[in-house]
């Protein structure tokens, strides 16, 4: 038997350890450290100003590293051959609006260096993708931002690239735009394209994400699967005529809390619930509502970021207006 | 560097730039046409002799040539100065240094295309008003492609150090640096040969302390001195008016400095390459 090397396609798509920025006294990226694999949907959330849009030039090479080092698809950062390799979809997308759609794709197939004949079939079959192959004749400066957006995700696909990066790739579409990408950004990773998601808006990581880490103040406060990052299923009780001294009665199902009417229990199994509710009434408890299911990516993202920062009316959050 | 360049020249054509640059020397060659041969009726009425008139046609086209220098000087300037920094600041450079493409040759690409438009504009609208001039009144400066050639040279310095300036200053801030700079340098060579007929060694330093520093004035002189009949350089060499006269040369510029200008340019283009390298998109 014949063995085949695989060596670049079992490195992962990005490693980056301990990467740092600072622009004059401003730490943008504060050791960063993180590994996103082949065929992997990767989102990168954070919020405003958390470094999300600096780590993306970091590993493109548009901006330097001031410390730390990383790889992307086996390479150094910054690596000229590679970024043959990658589709990138920018934050700020603008592109010369005096070409044709179509001459954009071209002008980028040429810039990264496929053959001559492969340039225009590629250009058609990005624009197709995106929905713009009725449009591919018409000046880009006549295009709304919208459609411009949309030809940046097709610059992006331009060529099947092994590692794309799309930031922010949906801050310009409406809804069916939205639905659009998804299906995009899983259609790439189907072809075998890790796909890098930066992205403040959760519903969208929450969708199409296998991955995700959630990055605040320059450093990844949570990071893995995303059942990992959301954390265990929770049951939240709304009830009356139960004291704390019933909740050892209880702690079968799962460590329970009671605040006010709320009883919380987590982690507990979502089968367990109708027991549960069988058991509270045995009690003599009178139960309004009944809630299972884990936190939401925004519930769980709001409460890590949240950690970081001083409550609104402490000292130090005055002093900052 | 060659796909940025044709992008370059292509955004010309589309933005109607050329078109533009066409109507206006056109317009511009048909004015010299119409003032020199109004000037050849009136001279010829008043009964001026053939060298008479062949100084004059010279001096007309001297001054024209001037003009036309300044208007190339101010094109070169408009062009390079949002060459870099307009692309960098709306995102259209980033998506394309993404790419597998050196910032070195979007730099050069850009200077290339620029410089391209500017030289076929100079040529075109240059040669063409020599041309028109030549059949109206039958004086053709010796060389005529020298002089064109210098007033090119003079474009293509400001265009690199605008397109320089343009990797660190918004574009209005390096524009109005670069004009002020070839103005201040024409000047400064006006003081330097006035420095050389009155023998004030200060003046002619300033005034070879600022070719070095920006070698426009050098080639405002070969402009000069290769639009100029060969007799008008014989009766005027030494006397003092002609000598400290900036629309005046006895001889082009010295081979040393087309040199340096040539190397300036070089080290300029080196220069905004480091810049744009070392700078985070």
């Amino acid at each position: 038997m014949i063995r085949m090397p695989r060596v670049t396609l079992d490195l992962p798509a990005i490693e980056v350890t301990d990467l740092r920025k600072r622009y004059g006294p401003v730490e943008a990226l504060a050791g960063l450290t993180m590994t996103v694999g082949r065929g992997e949907v990767f989102g990168f959330l954070g919020p405003n100003g958390a470094g999300k849009t600096t780590t993306v030039k970091l590993l493109l090479g548009l901006a330097r590293p001031t410390s730390g080092s990383g790889k992307v698809l086996g390479a150094q950062l910054g690596d000229l051959a590679t970024r043959r390799r990658i589709g990138y979809l920018p934050e700020l997308f603008r592109y010369q609006p005096w070409l044709k759609a179509r001459e954009v794709l071209t002008l980028h197939g040429e810039l990264m260096g496929l053959a001559r004949s492969r340039r225009r079939p590629a250009a058609d079959e990005a624009l197709q993708i995106v929905g713009l192959a009725d449009r591919a004749g018409d000046i880009v400066g006549r295009f709304s931002k919208g459609m411009q957006q949309r030809l940046g995700l097709g610059a992006a696909l331009l060529g099947e690239p092994a590692l794309v990066i799309l930031d922010e790739p949906t801050s310009a579409l409406d809804p069916v735009g939205r639905v659009d990408v998804r299906g995009i950004v899983r259609a790439a990773a189907d072809r075998g394209a890790a796909v890098f998601l930066n992205s403040h808006l959760l519903s969208e990581v929450e969708q199409v994400c296998n991955r995700v880490a959630i990055i605040d103040h320059g450093r990844v406060v949570a990071s893995g699967d995303l059942d990992a990052v959301l954390g265990q299923a929770e049951t939240v009780v709304r009830v009356s005529g139960l004291s704390a001294a019933d909740l050892p009665a209880i702690e079968r199902f799962g460590p329970p809390t009671l605040e006010g009417d709320l009883l919380t229990i987590r982690p507990m199994d979502e089968a367990g619930v109708p027991d549960l509710v069988t058991q509270l009434v045995s009690m003599g408890a009178r139960i309004q509502e009944v809630h299972s299911g884990r936190s939401s990516l925004e519930q769980r993202f709001l409460e890590l970021v949240a950690r970081d920062r001083p409550p609104a009316g402490t000292p130090s959050a005055e002093r900052l207006r | 560097m060659l796909t940025i360049a044709k992008l370059t020249i292509g955004e010309a054509a589309r933005r109607r730039v050329l078109w533009v640059l066409v109507i206006l020397a056109a317009l511009a060659v048909s004015l010299t046409a119409w003032g020199v041969a109004s000037l050849l009726d009136g001279a010829r009425e008043r009964g001026l002799s053939d060298l008479e008139i062949k100084f004059a046609v010279s001096q007309v086209l001297i001054l024209i040539a001037f003009m036309f220098g300044f208007v190339l000087v101010m094109t070169a300037a408009f062009f390079g100065s949002p060459a870099i920094a307009t692309e960098l600041e709306n995102g259209i450079a980033q998506a394309m240094l993404a790419r597998p493409l050196r910032r070195s040759s979007y730099l050069l690409g850009r200077w290339l295309g620029l410089a391209t438009v500017i030289v076929v504009y100079a040529a075109v609208s240059g040669l063409l008003a020599i041309g028109v001039v030549g059949v109206v009144s039958g004086y053709v400066p010796p060389d005529p492609i020298l002089p064109v050639a210098y007033l090119a040279g003079q474009a293509l310095v400001l265009l690199s150090l605008t397109v320089l300036l343009s990797t660190r200053l918004t574009p209005i801030a390096g524009g109005a640096i670069a004009v002020v700079a070839y103005g201040l340098a024409w000047i400064a060579g006006v003081l330097g040969k006035i420095g050389l007929a009155l023998d004030a060694p200060s003046l002619v330093n300033v005034s070879d302390a600022s070719r070095f520093l920006l070698p426009t004035d050098a080639l405002w002189q070969g402009v000069v001195y290769g639009l100029e009949p060969s007799f008008v350089i014989n009766a005027a060499e030494g006397q003092f008016v002609a000598r400290t006269s900036p629309f005046f040369a006895a001889s082009g510029p010295p081979p040393a400095l087309l040199a340096w200008t040539v190397i300036w340019v070089a080290l300029v283009l080196a220069l905004a390459v480091a810049q744009l390298r070392r700078r985070e998109l």
